[in-house]
């Protein structure tokens, strides 16, 4: 930036200067921050007067792009680092059954067995990047098969222990639980109290709760969400660490000659995706009351694809962290907004795949503007 | 201005097998601060196996490596880097998504306290990144310019760059030219040379004759694991050693079919 200082600079007559348009380009949050922008938008004049934008309709919204941001954070630093993991949506649906297999069948205080569940499937993640790095195998085909052997297993287990899929009654168990809260509790119920009081957001008018708001506080679903989005952008951007999940995804054989420690790296990445996969797991069980052996279907893609919304390489090496989160946002407001709007809902698996393509395909005319390839 | 000082590293009897491969078999080399040391020596010599021995990556089969008059025994990069051994691959010295800044501090990212955490100080990265391409001549729009804007002989002179920040004492290129152009190549080369007067020992590892004539004090040619002796500068021509690579006779043939010097 500090040109002036140069002595008698010898200005390449080759090199053209770069347009702010074409500066603000390279940026990985721009496909972000444009396509929230129009999302916006276009629910703001299409949906204002549908009840997305009162308290219920925000909270509702945000809850979907809050999920989406817990796993796209993980999926978003682990393709930065230049790898894959498929098996994120099965890992959710095998923690949610760990924690109700644990805590309701076995009897477990349910602390405990969001523990070890925690433990467990952390472990899984290191496995995955582990089988990764010392085969060479591509992550694509190790979690893949990891896909299929959580899905088996989440499938298999609840059968085999109670006869059935769906394992409930967690809900009961968590009551007075200090670490259920952290999951599944409200934050700032006095301040929307506040709200209700004054008129600001909606209250119940008759039944048992006439007078409190029909929203009582911030779900600890959005708090990890936001939590996680901070944490992952200062970790990529501001830390050493970062550097080094940038170099381990840009190219591996490079930075490991300047002695960064790629394969430590890239299997931490894999044990974070597989921790904010448990996170999401862990809110999710504590918010039904159940485990479901079909939890988090299809979970893995929708991450990816808010990662590369948010401007990432499938390549690995560029991306950011605001990006995926912008991307998981744009995926809850469309989501939910559909539905207000009155439209299908399977529109917003066509919407997802336009999008997909159109972010791919503009990501790559980007990367071309970065490397100055042709 | 060699034979007064202490090696900076000498290779002893250097042999390594891969399986039953004998890539080095038995190679013997002394390098002395301040000199540019050319290795010479066709494909398959054993050129990138004698140098990744020297940095660490492989460890010797037999023989021994003296760091300053100490054996020493590398486990890994890391440890030659520590050391004071920096190597500058061809096309593996920088990572073109990243930030001319970034891929500077790659390994040696300098912190910040900020409170309990310690954070990357992008400030200092900036800056001195700044200074030392405006040392070495090169001009960037900024410290965020990534590495991919820049022409092949611009990323190897940030490599030898960042190498000596980093208090490299030897510094080891691999054909570090043999992808440039006319042009870039002979600022490669200057390069070289600035850096040798720092009293840096320059390893340049090279087949063209042209390019190692332009800047080695010290010629040491490969053939076939061994080798093939070291000649001063001045004491050997540019046909003498390009025989040497080449092994002798064949190349006397194939110049006479092509009508001139290869």
């Amino acid at each position: 930036m500090n040109n002036a200082v140069q002595p008698a600079p010898l200005t390449d007559e080759r090199v053209k200067k770069i347009s702010g348009l074409r500066k603000a380009l390279i940026r990985p949050e721009l496909g972000g921050i444009v396509g929230t922008v129009a999302v916006f938008s276009f629910f703001f004049i299409f949906a204002f007067d549908s009840g997305m934008f009162n308290s219920q309709g925000v909270l509702n919204w945000s809850i979907v792009s809050a999920q989406f941001m817990i796993i796209a954070v993980g999926a978003c630093l682990l393709m930065i680092a230049g790898e894959f993991d498929l098996s994120v949506g099965s890992m959710i649906g095998f923690a949610g059954m760990s924690i109700a297999i644990l805590s309701v069948t076995l009897g477990w205080p349910v602390w405990l067995a969001i523990l070890t569940t925690f433990a467990l499937c952390i472990a899984i993640g290191a496995l995955n990047g582990y089988i990764v790095i010392r085969t060479g195998l591509p992550s694509f085909i190790v979690t893949l098969a990891f896909l299929f052997i959580l899905r088996g297993f989440t499938i298999f287990l609840p059968q085999l222990i109670e006869r059935k899929t769906i394992i409930g009654g967690i809900s009961d168990k968590a009551i007075g639980d200090p670490l259920a809260w952290l999951f599944g509790g409200k934050v700032l119920k006095g301040f929307f109290a506040f709200l209700g009081e004054n008129g600001l957001i909606a209250t119940f008018e008759r039944g048992t709760r006439a007078g409190q708001p029909v929203v009582d506080g911030i779900p600890m679903l959005i708090v990890w969400a936001v939590v996680l989005v901070i944490f992952g952008h200062i970790l990529l951007t501001r830390t050493r660490f970062g550097n080094w999940i940038f170099a381990s995804g840009g190219d591996p054989q490079a930075a490991r000659y300047v002695g960064v420690p790629v394969n430590r790296v890239k299997i931490l990445m894999f044990m974070f995706t597989a921790f904010c996969a448990t996170v999401f797991a862990t809110c999710q069980v504590m918010e039904f009351g159940s485990a479901g052996a079909d939890r988090g279907l299809l979970k893995e893609f929708e991450a990816i694809i808010a990662v590369v919304i948010g401007g990432a390489l499938l390549t690995g090496g560029y991306g950011s962290v605001i990006g995926a989160a912008l991307g998981a946002l744009i995926f809850g407001v469309v989501q939910q907004g559909l539905f207000f709007v009155g439209v299908e809902s399977s529109l917003f698996r066509v919407f997802l795949g336009v999008i997909l393509l159109g972010a791919v395909i503009l990501n790559t005319y980007i990367r071309r503007l970065i490397t100055g390839e042709r | 201005m060699t034979s007064t000082h202490a090696p900076l590293i000498e290779m002893r009897d250097i042999e390594k097998h891969f399986g039953s491969v004998i890539a080095l078999a038995g190679v013997s080399l002394q390098i002395y601060p301040g000199e540019c040391h050319c290795l010479l020596g066709d494909n398959g010599a054993g050129k990138s196996t004698f140098i990744k021995t020297m940095s660490g990556v492989h460890k010797p089969t037999r023989g021994d490596i003296l760091f300053e008059g100490k054996p020493m025994q590398f486990d890994d990069p890391r440890d030659a880097i520590a050391a004071g051994i920096a190597t500058v691959y061809q096309d593996l010295a920088m990572i073109p998504l990243m930030s001319v800044s970034r891929n500077f501090f790659m390994g040696n990212e300098p912190l910040r306290k900020f409170g309990p955490f310690k954070l990357f100080d992008h400030e200092l990265a900036n800056r001195v990144t700044m200074e030392e391409m405006n040392a070495m001549g090169i001009n960037l729009r900024g410290p965020d310019q990534a590495v991919g804007t820049l022409s092949g002989g611009e990323r190897q002179t940030v490599a030898i760059a960042r190498a000596v920040h980093f208090g490299a004492k030897v510094l080891i290129l691999d054909e570090p030219t043999s992808a440039l152009g006319v042009r870039q190549t002979s600022n490669v080369l200057a390069t070289v040379d600035r850096v040798r007067k720092k009293d840096i020992a320059v390893v340049f590892i090279t087949h063209n004759v042209r390019h190692a004539l332009a800047v080695g004090d010290r010629f040491t040619v490969l053939n076939r694991g061994k080798t093939l002796g070291t000649a001063q500068r001045g004491q050997i021509t540019p046909e003498e050693l390009q025989d040497m690579m080449a092994g002798g006779q064949e190349m006397g043939k194939l110049e006479g079919s092509l009508g001139g010097t290869v």
